[in-house]
Parts: structure tokens; sequence; C-alpha cells
């Protein structure tokens, strides 16, 4: 389990040398999330439509590292967007990754940009 | 700057600082106080408190900084032995002298202990300060090392009660010796007395009514109480409690008037025949009467310090000595004219349970209109509610005696009906003065925001802490009124509760969760607690399915199945009353054999599938429907099961066909978003196989119909359904349970079961009834109504979801491949598998 997390490190815009082309705008449902495969990690990505943004973070949610973030609701923590775990609710920064609940250790998040009707998520290697 | 003086620093003189300090105009003043104790005043009400442990500090009026802060010059141990009114000084026993403008007297009152020979004997005592405790103590050491173990307290008022307890706690045999023919003879009649001996009596305590002392017997201590009938009580020890004596002699010295048998004479100005020195607490003579409570005692530092700071309040004639107290574990009270003493014509009304120990009466007037006073022993909840109708005069319920029976037509109400029907003048705390419209206007004007705001502000509850009940009854109810009710809004992002966003909702017709957000939320972006509940909402309002918007729906039902822990899902078809076909039975087996999946038998006798992906959700439900099987909403805030046993078709002892109605209710409701889950049971007689007692709604047949039930639950904290109508047949059965569901829809909290709405309805469950069978709100049509579109337009949520293809697409793992969570790892378990567990 502990493999699993290693490979989850939080990518800043800078750090991105790969865009990877991960599905269409229409495979997102609006305000809600979907996950993508890249390279054997899990990536939840979130199509927050309310405030025209997308984020990406790792699947896995580390309170039980169950791969379920990406069907968790998302929504905002006063002002803070934010994904609840479908499991037990812990809620986490969709743009730092804290765990806004309880103390549980930080998600790692990616880049997401548009193109066109394209969704790419940003990776370093 | 005005030079005040306060001779006495007791629970009334510190009363008179703490009020003077925290006037406005204090500085416009010098305040110097003298006691004569070594310590700065304490609380003497809970005195016996210092032998259950409580140290003088513990008792202590104020923090030991406190007179400091406030610029009062306290001096402690220093005893003032003379006024000189034509100079306005006072001198204290050194001979050091100090000047006023204004003179406070708070000198209080000493332990009366009457001329019977032998008073003087060594083991006598009296119970006024915490020396004489610590004299006390000391010698009750000194008995019980030499194997002595009996004492007596001369006086059976209330604070020879007390004394008595506290020598009982210093491990003593206390025996309680008063001359009346009965307890408290102040407060109590004979009846109540008698109660409140035997609840002592079996605390250990004696009792020895009409006992004259003649001369205590013993050489140099005490050995015994010789009694003027010629009986005797050995003892070893006497605590003197007789009452007490206002303490007047500096008063008397300096040539202010004083009353025959003592006291401080004042107007009710407080003052006394010197305009410029005043008179407070137990020293003082108003109304030719000592007022030995605390409560009128602080009532008069309040009219000195409004004097002296130019308001021109005064004392009242009449003074309540109404009074609530716990004495020796027992409860009592008594208020107004308890005794009869304006011997009035009146209807005494009195309720004796000696198996319970307690004892009620109240005294009414002839015409049953008004209630003028009672006394409570072993019972004293009532008090507060008594003692506010007796003193507003108001309005007595039709059979007056429900006053101290309870309405026995069972509607649960309290006796004063609505605290906030109280006149704002209507003293809820008696020890410090506060009226509702004190308490009530600390909300209002934003002082105060909660019951410990109200209590710091206002100090009601501060004294004896019997109010505090209606303290927090009218802090409630007042927060209410402004609309500040202790917040049940959704959450951060709506400023109302489920039933206003189910009006809103339904009047507006809204059928998006971000119209409802953009129109009536606080700006934000909604969350995890909003969403799913303006889905569950709209589901109802709208009869629509859990596939509408399924970003908004709760983590099981965007899915129509219960996550389960390793991200994969069960799947739970519905199974009507749990009747099934073998062939069913054979279906159901080999789809899950076919998915490997981990079967079980369901707490509500059905079958469930254990392990399923996502993706292969979709397959197994296609698998089931073309069975004839349909969604069992396992998963949903809706209803689960209606279990039932076989009923009369099979079983020997059934009164009805127990199943075929199970069956025509779990069809009826099925699909529904409800509040919360719910369950229904349907029994074929009282053997109450099915448990229906025991969830949300439960039927048992009875000779003549069903008896219908609701508001049961198992779960945490079970609770057995109670009763809503009896005898009644299948349609009105029915009729009631779309009524009290939907009703329960409309109106109860979010993840509120029936069982604690129901608990938490206002008027119980006559209530209820009032609604669902009398139809007194007029809404029974509109609630028959609305569930019957609910019911009329049911669908089989995964038989659409299995026919879209658009609603189809959210049952895979990723968007971007077929593939299954590769991280899944099952173990074996017995026959069958589960998740490997958590570490």
């Amino acid at each position: 389990m502990e493999e699993i997390l290693k490979q989850y490190k939080t990518t800043t815009l800078e750090q991105v040398t790969t865009w990877y082309e991960a599905a269409k705008v229409s495979d997102f449902p609006k305000d809600g999330g979907a996950c993508i495969k890249y390279k054997g990690k899990q990536i939840a990505v979130f199509n927050f439509d309310r405030i025209g943004k997308w984020y990406a973070c790792q699947n896995l949610c580390p309170h039980k590292m169950e791969m379920v973030l990406s069907r968790g609701m998302i929504g905002d923590d006063k002002g803070t967007p934010k994904v609840a775990c479908p499991l037990h609710k812990k809620t986490f920064s969709l743009e730092d990754g804290t765990n806004l609940n309880g103390d549980i250790d930080a998600i790692a998040t990616y880049p997401v940009k548009i193109e066109g009707d394209k969704v790419l998520v940003g990776f370093s290697n | 700057m005005k030079n005040i003086i306060v001779i006495g620093n007791g629970m009334v003189g510190y009363k008179f600082c703490e009020k003077l300090a925290n006037h406005p105009n204090y500085k416009s003043f010098k305040l110097t106080v003298f006691g004569e104790e070594p310590r700065r005043a304490y609380d003497r009400v809970h005195l016996s408190e210092f032998y259950d442990g409580k140290t003088a500090e513990d008792l202590s009026m104020s923090s030991a900084t406190w007179y400091n802060e406030n610029n009062i010059d306290l001096h402690v141990s220093e005893m003032i032995t003379e006024i000189d009114r034509t100079n306005k000084t006072v001198a204290n026993h050194r001979g050091e002298k100090y000047s006023y403008d204004i003179l406070v007297l708070a000198t209080g009152s000493s332990a009366f202990v009457p001329p019977i020979d032998g008073v003087d004997k060594e083991g006598v005592f009296v119970y006024r300060t915490i020396e004489d405790l610590e004299a006390t103590e000391a010698y009750a050491k000194k008995l019980k090392a030499a194997g002595k173990t009996e004492a007596a307290v001369l006086g059976g008022g209330l604070l020879g009660l007390e004394a008595a307890n506290a020598v009982k706690n210093l491990g003593l045999n206390a025996h309680v010796v008063e001359f009346a023919p009965r307890l408290m003879p102040r407060q109590l009649d004979k009846g109540a007395s008698d109660m409140l001996q035997s609840k002592i009596e079996s605390l250990g305590l004696k009792v020895h009514l009409s006992k004259q002392t003649q001369f205590i017997q013993g050489s140099k201590a005490i050995e015994g109480l010789q009694y003027v009938d010629g009986t005797e009580l050995k003892v070893d020890m006497l605590v003197v409690s007789a009452g007490i004596r206002p303490r007047d002699a500096v008063a008397r010295e300096c040539g202010l008037e004083i009353g025959t048998r003592g006291g401080i004479v004042v107007n009710q100005k407080m003052q006394t025949s010197d305009e410029n020195i005043y008179a407070i607490g137990e020293c003082a003579l108003l109304n030719s009467m000592i007022y030995g409570l605390v409560a009128p005692g602080y009532d008069m530092a309040e009219v000195v310090v409004d004097q002296i700071t130019g308001t021109n309040s005064t004392m009242p004639e009449y003074i309540d000595m109404s009074t609530q107290l716990k004495l020796i574990g027992t409860e009592v009270a008594s208020f107004g004219d308890a005794l009869n003493d304006a011997k009035e014509e009146v209807d005494e009304i009195t309720y004796v349970n000696k198996r319970n120990g307690i004892y009620k009466k109240i005294n009414v007037t002839k015409d049953g209109k008004k209630l003028l006073g009672g006394i409570l022993v072993g019972d004293s909840s009532d008090y507060n509610s008594l003692f506010q109708i007796y003193s507003n005069g108001m309005k007595l319920p039709e059979e007056p005696e429900d006053l101290i029976l309870g309405s026995r037509g069972g509607d649960g109400g309290g006796l004063l009906g609505d605290v906030m029907d109280l006149p704002d003048d209507a003293q809820i705390c008696s020890c410090e003065s506060v009226t509702k419209g004190q308490i009530c206007s600390a909300i209002e004007s934003g002082e105060a925001n909660n019951l410990g705001d109200v209590v710091s502000c206002t100090k009601a509850g501060t004294g004896c802490g019997g109010c505090k009940p209606m303290v927090k009854d009218l802090v409630d109810a007042t927060l209410k009124s402004l609309g500040k009710e202790v917040k049940d809004s959704v959450c951060e992002h709506f400023d109302h509760n489920r039933q206003e966003l189910y009006d809103l909702i339904q009047v507006k017709g809204y059928h998006s969760f971000n119209e409802v957000l953009d129109k009536h939320g606080n700006g934000g972006h909604g969350c995890e607690l909003c969403k799913p509940l303006i889905a569950s909402l709209m589901a109802t309002i709208h009869a629509n399915t859990a596939n509408i918007e399924y970003a908004i729906q709760d983590s099981n039902d965007r899915f129509l199945a219960n996550i389960q822990r390793n991200g994969t899902y069960s799947v739970v078809p519905r199974v009507p009353g749990g009747e099934i076909t073998p062939q069913q039975l054979i279906d159901l087996g080999e789809i899950g054999k076919k998915y490997d999946l981990y079967t079980k038998i369901t707490g509500g006798v059905r079958i469930d599938f254990f392990g399923a992906t996502l993706n292969q959700l979709p397959l197994i439900w296609k698998e089931l429907i073309d069975k004839g099987f349909e969604s069992g909403h396992a998963y949903g805030k809706s209803l689960r099961t209606v279990k039932s046993c076989v009923g009369s078709t099979w079983c020997r002892y059934g009164m009805d066909e127990s199943v075929s109605f199970a069956i025509e209710l779990e069809n009826r409701y099925r699909g529904m978003r409800s509040p919360h889950k719910i369950k229904g049971g349907v029994s074929g007689c009282i053997r109450e196989c099915a448990e229906a007692r025991g969830k949300d709604f439960g039927l048992i047949a009875v000779d003549g119909g069903w008896n219908l039930y609701v508001g049961g639950n198992g779960g945490a904290t079970p609770r057995h359904a109670e009763l809503l109508a009896e005898q009644i047949d299948n349609e009105t059965v029915i009729k009631y349970l779309d009524r009290y569901l939907m009703f329960y829809m409309r109106t109860a909290k979010p993840l509120q079961r029936t069982a604690a709405w129901q608990e938490r309805l206002e008027g119980g469950m006559d209530y209820l009834k009032q609604v669902i069978i009398e139809d007194t709100l007029g809404i029974a049509g509109d609630l028959e109504k609305e569930m019957q579109t609910l019911v009329n337009k049911f669908e089989c949520e995964w038989k659409q979801a299995i026919e879209n293809p658009e609603m189809m697409k959210r049952f895979s793992h990723f968007v971007n491949s077929d593939e299954d969570d590769d991280n899944l790892v099952f173990v074996p378990l017995r026959e069958q598998k589960m998740p490997e567990p958590w570490k």
C-alpha cells in the first residue's frame, strides 16, 4: 500500500513535462468527477463547472487506501474547493490536497488544462 | 467622591458591593468594607458543603483579587465598635476612625441561643460561621476518638436540618430536636413534615418533635438533654440552630431606632432613623419583620444602591418568602401562603405518595381561579412553574388538581404552557431578582447569544440554581422568536433548514441544484451535505428517481448501490414482504455464482450480493431485471423492506394475511426518497414475529383489523413504535400511512429517522394523531395526493439506467479505459470471499 501511495506526488504547473490527453470534456459530469488511468496511476479529474475550473488529484483516499475519490462529491469549504470521499466523507482541498476535516496526509494534486473538448492532465515524468 | 462604608461582609454586604461596583456611576464613590470574620464573604447558604470537602475558598463569593480590582478597601478581622453619627465616623476595635458620607449596616445576624441552663457547657456549638464549623468538626473528631457518636441539633427549621446534615456528614448520629410538633414549622404543614421526617429518618437521622429542653445535662461537658416532659436524650454534642437574632448592638449604641425584639428599624428605602445610614439583610427590621432568606437581602442591597445613586426604588410591603431547596437529599419547596396564614376560605388539594415519598399541597381559591400557595416535598420539579402561576396570578387549568397531578389527558405539555406567556416582570431567578424581561432583552439586544451569555450577564441561575431549567426554556424560546434558534440550517451553503428548502423547491418548482443554490444559497458552491439533501427533496417533490443529476446524489444513490469497504458495491434486488419463489432463488443463485459475488441474507430478510465492481453493476442488474427483479433501494434514503411473518395463510395463529399486506405496502412505498431510510413490518398476530414495533411503521393484526404503530427503531437508540390507530381496516391503514410518511418527509430534519422526528415533534403523539387522523391542519388531502403521485410515478431506477446509454456512462471505473480497478484484492472467507482487510 505504501508503494502505491508513493506513486502520487503533487505536480505544479511549472513541473509539468507531459500533458496527457485523458478524455473529452463530455466524459465528465458537470460539478462532478471521473477517474482516468495514466501509466498505472489512477487520477481523479473534476469538472467544477460552477466556478469554471478543472482539478485533478490522486484517486486513492489516504484514509483507508481505497481508489474512490473520483466518485466523491465536490463542493466548497468556506470558499476552498474540495472533494468528499464517498467512504467516510473525509474532505480534501482540490487546490493543495490538504485534509480539511481531519489530519490525514494531504493528497497529491495535478494541473488540468482544457484544449477544445480535450481534457489534459499534467505530469512531471 | 462620596465615602461609603459598609459594616459587615456577609452575603448581603458583598452583594451590595457587587451591585455598586457594577453601577455606571461607581467612579463617584469610595467604598470601604469592614468584616469581622477573618475571610472575605462566603456562601453561608451552602455552608454544610464545607463538610463535603468544599474549602472556605470554594465557598467564597468572589475571587481573592476582586475587591482590589474594583478598588474596594476591604478590612477583614476588623470589628466596628462605634458609630459617631454627629461627626459621621466609625471606629474599629482598635479605635481607628473612618469618615463616611453614607453608612450601610450589613451586620447580619447571630445564632439565637435560647436561655437554657447549661448552654455554656463544653460540646455545645452554634451553626453560623466557618469558624463554628471548624470548632464543631474538631470536637466531633475528639468524640469519635473516644467512641462517642451521638449529636443533637436543637431546632428543626431550615437551618437546623442543614446543621443536622452537617453533623451527619461528620460521621455522628444526628438527632433533630424541635419544640414544635413538626419540622420546618414556618414552611411546612403536618403532612409535609411527616413526609420529610420519614425521608430523613430513612437516611439515618432521628427526629424528636414537641420537645422542650429544660436543661443540658453533664458536669463539664454536655451529656444529654433533659426535656420539660421528664424524658431525656443522651447526647455527646449539641449544635444550637434555633433561629437567628439580628446583630444590632452597634446600631443600638449610637441611638438608631431598634425594634422591641431587636433589628434595626428601616423604611421602604432601607433607611434607618438616620437618613445617612442604611441597614440591609438580616440585621434590618423591615415591615416589622426580619427576613432570614438571602433573596430579600439581595433585593435590599439593590434598593440601597439605587437610593445612593439617585434612583428612588423601594422594598415592597409584602415580601415573598417562597423557597426551594434540597435538604438532606430531599427536595422541599414552599411558596406563597402555604399554611393559609391569611385564614381565607380556600380549597386545599393534597397529593400524598408514601411509596415515593412525595407530598404536594396547593391552596386554591374557592372559585378555583387562583393559586395562593403550596408545599412540595420529595419532588419539587414543578416549583418554578407553580411559583410563576402563583406570583403572576395566572389562570389555572379547569381542574386545578392538574397542577400537582399533571394533566391526565396525557398531552405531556408543561404546567405553564408556553414560558413566553409569562409577563415581562415575572421574576424567574429570585436569588438574583432577574425577571423574564431581563432575560429576554439580554438576547434581544444582542448582548447575549446563548444560555451561557445570559447567565453571565444577568446572573440568573447563579444563586440556588433552581430556576435554571426555566431560564434555559426562556433563552431557547427567545432565540427561536428571533429566528436565531440553534441554527438547524443544513450546512454553510444555506441559511435554511430542510423543511424550508422543501417548501422553496415545491413552491418555486426548482429542478436543478444550481437553481436552488443560486437563488437561495449563501454564494458558495455546495457540499456533500446540501447536495444529496436537495437531490432527495427534488426526488420527493417531483417524484424523480436518483438518476436525475447524478453528481449531486449521495455516494450510494449516484451508483444505485451501496459502496463497500474496498470501493466495490453490493447488489440487493427487492423481495417484497420476503416472499420468494424457488425459481427466483435459483435465478439469484445463478447470477451470484456467475459474477463470483459474496452472498448473504440481509437483516431485512432479502438477498445481498457483495463485491460487484462499478463496471459489473449494470451487467448484473441487467440480468436481474431480465429475470423480473427490480431495485431494492438498499442504497437509498428510502423504503427498504416491509418485513412480514407468514400470517394467516399458513400460520395456525394468524389473524390476517400479513404477507399479502406487507407486499402491498412495500410495493406502494418503494422508491420514494425520504429524510432517512424507512423500514416497515407486518405481523399476523400479537406474537409479533415480524418485529413490526421495531420499525418506522408496523402493523399487528388484531381482532377487528390492524393496529398501526409508528416511529419505531432498532439501531443505536432502539425505540418501540407507538400506537397511532387501533383496529383499522387495510384501506384506513394505507390512508394513515400515506399521511404519516408524507408528513415525515415534509418536516423532518436531514437524516432524521422517524423515531427521532416523532420524539421531537412538538405536542407528541397527541399532536400527531390530530394531524394524521383528525386532520386538524387540513393537510391530509394534500399529503395523500402527494403520496399517490409518488406511487403512480414509481419507476425502477435500475431499469431506467440500463436502458439509457447516457446514464450508463457513469458505471465504469475509468473514463479512458474499460479496465476494472486493478488494486482490488480479495481473500477467501469460508466458502466465499471478502476484501483484503484494512491495515
